[in-house]
């Protein structure tokens, strides 16, 4: 169980690698980094927890109350945010290359060029 | 490169990452033992000292406030690159408001019409709640300025696709960005004049529990909201406005 996070994190890396290498559409292209990217939400989230303990959220538990480290899903929050961006300036370069080539197949793109 | 090349190299590279990101994990504290002493101090000295309940909030805004800066400023920045990426290209040209073009939406769907214009008022007090309690509970700026937007994504969805095209308020939403990136500096400013510091806390901590405890935590979280709202719409209502654009066969 307790590698079991871990392992997640490394198989959404590697599987969204996989997307990125094998893939015929940059639409589809962005979705597989923000796979990738997901797998640092994950190992940062996994990084911090702490067994039995609370989310940092005193609203209703005691202040004595063991919680999860709050650096790590403040480090998540603009890990998060990060991502939002990138999705949107790749998402903008794929209309552009749609635009200038007529596909988003990144293979054909490559054969216009060369 | 043939596909199936492409996959050996692949194969190669991943096995050899894998096996790299699997000695690395093997190196970090195991799963539920992590001891780092800056969090739990952070943990509980936040309410004694912010009076708010939110750890993450306050790490967020607060004792982390100058990171949070440049991460708004990195939003900010991305709206912008959107807007110069796709704004309109040479030899590019707005499709003529002509009747004759079809530009009507392929299907027009009375449930989707219905159910959108009902959640508009619902999911828009739902954003400024998630906003206004985030030194409180789970959520802020970030998160409410997200639910801020699919509001106004469900203005879009309930109206005619391109009905919108003109009546865009793409001026509000930048106002609403540029408000929000200001508004957070122009904070923390008032903490180098009030406090002596950049991004010191100068507003009373208040009590804990109440909607305006955590100081400036809340007004950073206004700030952030308006930013995340603004930019966001920038950004789609650029993406969806692609539709109206065509390239000139000639060029």
């Amino acid at each position: 169980m307790s590698a079991l996070a871990y392992g997640v994190a490394a198989w959404l890396f590697l599987v969204g690698l996989y997307g990125i290498v094998t893939s015929r559409n940059l639409v589809h292209l962005v979705v597989c980094l923000t796979v990738v990217q997901a797998s640092t939400y994950v190992l940062l989230l996994a990084i911090g927890y702490r067994s039995g303990a609370a989310a940092p959220i005193f609203a209703d538990i005691s202040p004595n109350r063991r919680v999860v480290d709050p650096i790590v899903a403040t480090l998540t929050l603009t890990d998060v945010v990060v991502e939002a961006t990138v999705a949107a300036l790749l998402l903008s370069l794929a209309v552009q290359a749609h635009k200038r080539f007529g596909t988003l197949d990144p293979n054909e793109i490559g054969a216009l060029r060369g | 490169m043939s596909p199936r090349a492409r996959m050996v190299v692949f194969g190669c590279g991943a096995a050899g990452f894998a096996a790299l990101l699997a000695w690395g994990l093997a190196g970090l504290p195991s799963f539920g033992h992590f001891d780092g002493a800056y969090g739990q101090l952070l943990a509980h000295i936040t309410v004694p000292e912010r009076k708010a309940t939110s750890v993450i909030a306050v790490t967020t805004f607060d004792f982390r406030g100058f990171d949070t800066l440049g991460e708004e400023f990195i939003l900010f920045t991305a709206a912008v690159g959107v807007l110069v990426l796709l704004r309109l290209q040479r030899g590019e040209e707005q499709v003529p408001a002509d009747p004759q073009t079809p530009r009507e939406p392929v299907a027009e769907s009375l449930s989707l019409r219905s159910v959108a214009t009902a959640l508009v008022g619902p999911v828009l007090v739902l954003g400024i709640y998630v906003v206004a309690h985030g030194a409180l509970t789970p959520g802020g700026g970030f998160q409410g300025g997200v639910v801020l937007m699919s509001s106004f994504l469900l203005v879009y969805l309930a109206g005619s696709h391109l009905r919108l095209g003109g009546s865009r308020p793409i001026t509000a939403m930048e106002v609403a960005e540029a408000t929000g990136a200001a508004g957070f500096v122009l904070i923390g400013l008032g903490g180098l004049v009030l406090a002596g510091t950049f991004m010191e806390n100068f507003i009373p901590a208040g009590t804990r529990g109440s909607l305006l405890s955590g100081g400036d935590v809340p007004l950073f979280n206004i700030a952030v909201g308006l930013e995340v709202m603004g930019a966001l719409l920038v950004v789609l209502g650029e993406l969806l406005d692609q539709r109206l654009l065509t390239r000139k066969e000639s060029d």
